[in-house]
């Protein structure tokens, strides 16, 4: 198991600059309950199912803080680390 | 930066709020609407300021009753059907304190829909907030008062043969003064629709239209959490629009937003008006 497996963090093969700041999202991989709400409501694809099922930041620099995923997460399980 | 600060306690703010020692995540099915509803309570709750001291939830029994056992104000889970007696008792006690009631449609319009009715009646300052989910959910799927018409649960397995309820025309009718409808897909008109009705001085009622894919989802082939999520999308109409729209159109559409808004003298009020005026005899 990875790294984006456990923390829903950008993997290894992301090409996302940190230097610009930590990833868009914090995801709860203990909370999530795997309904995928939020991988369907984003404009953007930034989230991804990993092999549970789970979101995983696959494109974090595509993210454009629109509040779609944490607002419907039923489980709290997303938070924002800009807006 | 400061805004940044700002906005950040914004995503998280929800966590402040739950209830500390409770175990998570919460007992509701993965992409239950009810979770979505907490969330809107939370932020609309947070918005206007009220501090956890301030508000009451009163509760029965069903899924959507399970929402105050997670939440760190002061709540109540009375039995089924009779949260809105139980609220009403709470807010003549402290007239001063927000009393929300969480109830689902089997709870407020079947085994409860007296207490409903007479409630909207009195006007009394209570916000109810309905989650509709067109079935009983934690029992296994028999069909509700809102089940509508046509569609499969496990009580009308050939089809409900029954119409449904409006539960805003019903409390619109019986006298509650402030009565909105939204749905989980639209969480931000949600969360605005309950900062409204827990501002409204009189019985409120917010409809908030969720999801239930385990039961009603299945049988009646809507899909998982997602596609009844679109379909809420597709099938919103917002009441400005609705207005001008045939009865035939409106077939399968939820009108949503502010449908009646109105004031009316509250039932507290009335009451102190009679102890001031016989305080001083005998």
């Amino acid at each position: 198991m990875t790294d984006a497996d456990t923390t829903g963090k950008p993997g290894p093969q992301s090409k996302y600059d940190y230097s610009k700041g930590p990833a868009p999202l914090e995801i709860n991989m203990t909370w999530c309950k795997a309904c995928n709400i939020c991988i369907a409501l984003c404009p953007k694809q930034v989230l991804e199912p990993d092999r549970n099922g789970k979101p995983v930041q696959a494109r974090p620099e595509n993210c454009t803080q629109c509040t779609l995923c944490w607002i419907h997460c039923p489980d709290f399980a997303i938070t924002s680390n800009y807006k | 930066m400061a805004t940044a600060e700002k906005a950040k306690q914004k995503s998280d703010v929800t966590l402040h709020y739950l209830r500390p020692g409770k175990k998570f995540p919460s007992v509701w099915c993965p992409g239950c609407g009810n979770g979505v509803v907490m969330g809107s309570l939370i932020r609309a709750i947070d918005n206007l300021g009220l501090s956890k001291d301030e508000v009451v939830l009163v509760s029965g029994i069903g899924c959507s009753s399970r929402l105050p056992v997670y939440l760190d104000f002061n709540s109540l889970h009375t039995t089924h059907g009779r949260a809105l007696p139980f609220a009403t008792g709470a807010k003549f006690a402290q007239p001063h304190m927000k009393v929300i009631v969480i109830t689902g449609d089997g709870d407020a319009l079947a085994i409860g829909g007296n207490h409903f009715i007479h409630a909207c009646r009195r006007n009394i300052d209570i916000t109810a907030i309905l989650i509709n989910n067109h079935i009983y959910g934690m029992t296994g799927g028999q069909g509700s008062p809102t089940t509508p018409g046509g569609t499969f649960s496990t009580t009308t397995p050939y089809g409900n043969v029954e119409k449904h309820f409006d539960p805003c025309s019903l409390a619109a009718a019986a006298g509650a003064t402030f009565v909105a409808r939204s749905t989980v897909y639209h969480e931000p008109q949600l969360q605005k629709l309950i900062g409204q009705a827990i501002s409204h001085r009189g019985f409120s009622l917010v409809e908030a239209i969720s999801n239930c894919h385990t039961y009603f989802g299945r049988l009646n082939r809507k899909g998982d959490a997602v596609a009844m999520f679109d379909a809420f999308k597709e099938r919103a109409v917002p009441v400005g629009k609705a207005s001008k729209m045939t009865e035939e159109e409106l077939e399968d559409k939820i009108v949503t937003g502010v449908i009646h808004n109105v004031e009316k003298t509250e039932f507290c009020d009335e009451y102190q008006k009679v102890v001031d005026a016989h305080m001083g005899e005998k």
